[in-house]
């Protein structure tokens, strides 16, 4: 697949337009410099925030305070949910690879609004900035978890108004990407490309698009009703000013919890792509896998209430909510089945983002299953704001979408540098990353069936050896994390030239040149087959 | 940990049961499924990818026995949560109290205790208040946990079936000591638990100094702890009359916390503030403490030593 003479053409990693150098990238409006500027923003903060991760656990490996008091701690929890969730999971997949490939996958040049494009950017890095400073003006970290809880935030001495207007402000970014490209899908598919000949990683981009530009005005609203409340003393949610603590929840998580599905449902249009690449057939069940993202999007919106079990909300809501949870789960539930049905007979070739791909599926399984305990009543009562809380939404969060966020950039690399990594060394961090992950997250299942709450600094005797072994398993993920990066930012220079389509793949993005052209497309293609069409070999 | 300790134990565990059981077979399956995928198919030439893409009765069949399997998790959880919200009509009333960062309990006639004490095989019905932020009354062994949560009146009960301590935590996230509200439950048997109550009586009915009411009302324990400990401020435990270097504008002094100092502390919390602690994170108490409260709250801790 290797190739020793580099490209002749012009690519986009060239062609600088009327900018040079540095403003080259932070003035363009190409989707593809755009995406590259995300990911790249995303890389530091990620490496941040799971230094943040570590630290927590070094503190852990023993009880009592080890390297840090209980203050910092909980500063550092803070942030480093505000940076995974706000900074990192939510734009993540959308925002570098949707920005790069969704124009690619459907035939277009760009996407609708270049230049609102290059503004979400711009937006994201102010929220992401103020995110950051919130750390280190006024009156110390916030410590109020990335959750926001009233009445603690509004009576929290640390600087949490910060924090609220980044979250705001990150908000705002998320909403323009989400109405850039519904209008893309809408208005820029090539000739020819129906709805259902659309591949299914646009098709989770749809999906996820909705949600973002229909829920993230909740969650901007609410947040500035608590800085109203903060600074003008209007009770909206402290009961102490008159407002309704609970009304804060039901506000937070009617946004939060369809935003879990902005995180994973790119995640499983990654994945998608990558299983009918490497086995070489057809999507199984492409109208499945389609609907069922909108399902799940649809029917995201009436489970919020699961995060609220024991807050006190009524018995049949209660009811209700965990009913609705469970339906939601049959979506996904399918998809997996149609993964591994499009493998099954295929010719399987094991590169590495297949690895990520099928390791996705295991870690997906682990985090929905017990994602099923914590949606039923009676289990819910036991687990609620246990570790085994903050370990299912890892193996989700973590295992899903970042090992789909791995596993795509393992399977589009080639074509975003024209450049191939190592494979070998990519073999290698995948090991150490999938045991280290293990090793991390189990044991916090355990500990929390046996009662340990989420969110403490301290913690009693019996849960001693689980917090150990989850400690030291965060030392092999972040060897793996640093592995995995070595290997993939040396390549982008100095890895051997890659054809254009390495993988054989078969959808629009493999059948132009490597690194794309600035204009993506010559011509623009008309569509006239479905997009997974692969052909037999007696043909 | 499966031992049952109260009547809601089983209909939880019956539950985990149940959708453990599903899961495990269905992950160890599927994952068995993949590996033998990845090796029988794997890429050789002359084994050409089949290239079928749909099988109706298939998708019908996983899409319809995974519902089936989820709405009888759903139901078993519903079963097990069902009786958590029927309390019945002689069960023992306690007023369980959260406040940053301790537990309380109310057994009513002035009666407070700092550990939940009940009788074996009695129906407790615990009543949820906090006095400041969110809290979660969590006993792990008996399967219970309902948010504390201003304004709200929430409850939780249960039976508990054997003689023992277990302990109770808080869930909910309620800052700096969150991790440190803990508290412990302790069964005994009947003539034992009468017996506590009655001698609960005695100590229960001294009531606190007045100056100590104002201080927790205030909220000043949330940061200034009263037996030595250093919370976000400097403990109160003898500081009344001690030498403590002070940053007054920038330049570290000595000083004595006598009367004045202590009420100049109250209103202008940042003129002096004690070495290693930082601005800010006091705000003026003008307007909130009168004069008279102020001398209350500084006559006890003259004797807090």
């Amino acid at each position: 697949m290797d190739q020793t003479n580099k490209y002749t053409h012009t690519s986009y990693l060239e062609n600088e337009g009327r900018f040079k150098g540095i403003l080259s990238w932070l003035l363009s409006t190409d989707h593809k410099r755009i995406g590259l500027l995300y990911m790249n923003t995303i890389i530091v903060f990620f490496l941040v925030a799971a230094v943040l991760g570590l630290l927590m656990r070094i503190e852990k490996m023993a009880p009592g305070a080890d390297i840090m008091d209980a203050q910092t701690y909980n500063g550092v929890f803070t942030i480093h949910g505000i940076i995974m969730i706000f900074i990192i999971v939510i734009p993540g997949l959308a925002a570098v690879f949707g920005n790069f490939f969704l124009p690619i996958m459907i035939g277009a040049k760009d996407v609708a609004f270049p230049k609102l494009n290059l503004l979400s950017w711009y937006i994201y890095v102010i929220g992401a900035i103020m995110g950051v400073l919130s750390q280190f003006v006024g009156g110390g970290a916030p410590d109020t978890g990335w959750t926001f809880y009233v009445p603690y935030s509004a009576e929290s001495a640390t600087n949490v108004l910060f924090a609220l207007t980044a979250a705001f402000i990150l908000g705002f970014s998320s909403i323009l990407t989400g109405l850039n490209f519904i209008v893309t899908i809408h208005r820029m598919r090539a000739p020819g490309m129906g709805w259902f000949k659309m591949p299914l990683f646009p098709w989770s981009l749809y999906a996820t698009a909705w949600i973002q530009v229909l829920a993230t005005p909740i969650i901007g609203i609410t947040l500035l009703l608590v800085i109203a409340e903060r600074t003008l003393n209007i009770g909206f949610f402290d009961p102490a000013l008159g407002g309704d603590p609970l009304l804060f929840q039901h506000l937070f998580w009617i946004y939060s919890h369809p935003a879990v599905y902005v995180m994973i449902l790119p995640a499983m249009g990654v994945v998608t792509e990558i299983f009918p690449t490497f086995s070489q057939k057809p999507v199984f069940g492409y109208t499945a896998i389609a609907i069922s993202s909108l399902a799940i999007a649809l029917v995201g919106y009436f489970v919020w209430g699961h995060h609220m079990f024991t807050s006190g909300i009524s018995y049949w809501s209660r009811w209700f909510f965990s009913f609705l949870t469970f339906i939601v789960a049959v979506p996904s539930a399918i998809k997996v089945f149609n993964w591994v049905s499009t493998m099954y007979g295929g010719s399987i070739d094991l590169k590495p983002p297949l690895l990520y791909a099928i390791s996705f599926i295991f870690l997906f399984m682990i985090g929905g299953f017990t994602g099923l305990a914590l949606g039923s009543l009676a289990t819910n009562v036991h687990l609620h704001d246990t570790s085994f809380v903050v370990a299912h939404f890892h193996y989700i969060i973590f295992g899903g979408m970042g090992f789909a966020f791995f596993a795509g950039i393992h399977y589009w690399f080639p074509k975003m540098y024209g450049r191939m990594y190592n494979i070998k060394l990519a073999n290698i961090a995948w090991g150490i990353l999938f045991v280290g992950f293990n090793v991390l997250y189990f044991p916090l299942f355990i500990i929390g069936l046996q009662g340990m709450p989420r969110r403490y600094f301290d913690y009693l005797p019996q849960f001693e050896t689980g917090h150990f072994v989850s400690s030291i398993g965060a030392f092999i993920l972040f060897a793996g994390l640093i592995l995995m990066l070595y290997n993939l930012v040396r390549s982008r220079r100095k890895g051997p030239w890659a054809t254009a389509n390495p993988w054989k793949g078969v959808t629009l993005e493999w059948q132009i040149e490597s690194p794309p052209t600035h204009e993506n497309f010559e011509t623009i293609p008309e569509i006239k087959h479905p997009p997974y069409l692969f052909k037999k070999e007696n043909d | 940990m499966f031992d049952g300790a109260s009547n809601l134990a089983q209909g939880v565990d019956n539950a985990f049961f149940f959708i453990f059981a599903v899961a495990f077979v269905f992950i160890v399956g599927i994952t068995a499924f993949m590996i033998y995928i990845v090796v029988k198919y794997k890429r050789s030439k002359g084994k050409p990818a089949m290239q079928f893409s749909r099988n109706i009765k298939l998708e019908v069949i996983w899409t319809v026995i995974p519902l089936i399997l989820v709405i009888l998790m759903f139901y078993y959880g519903w079963v097990g949560f069902a009786p958590m919200r029927k309390v019945p009509k002689d069960a023992l009333e306690i007023t369980a109290i959260g406040r940053m960062w301790e537990w309380e309990f109310d057994y009513g006639d002035g009666k407070v205790a700092k550990e939940l004490v009940i009788p074996v095989n009695k129906p407790v019905r615990l009543n949820l208040k906090s006095e400041d932020v969110n809290h979660s009354l969590f006993i792990p062994a008996f399967r219970v946990k309902e948010d504390v949560v201003p304004g709200y009146d929430n409850y939780l009960w249960f039976t508990p079936y054997y003689i023992g301590d277990y302990e109770i935590l808080c869930t909910e996230y309620c800052g700096l000591l969150h991790s440190s509200m803990v508290s412990k439950t302790r069964v005994l048997a009947e003539e034992e638990y009468e017996d506590w109550l009655a001698n609960l009586e005695a100590t229960g009915d001294i009531p606190d100094p007045e100056g100590l009411v104002l201080l927790r009302e205030t909220g000043c324990l949330a940061c200034h702890s009263l037996d030595g400990s250093k919370l976000v401020g400097p403990s109160f435990k003898g500081v009344y009359n001690s030498e403590r270097v002070v940053v007054d504008s920038n330049e570290e002094i000595t000083i004595v916390a006598d009367e004045e100092y202590l009420k100049r502390s109250i209103y202008e919390p940042d003129e002096q503030l004690v070495k290693g602690f930082n601005k800010g994170l006091m705000q003026s108490y003008e307007g909130t403490v009168t004069g008279e409260e102020a001398d209350l709250m500084i006559d006890y801790l003259k004797e807090l030593e």
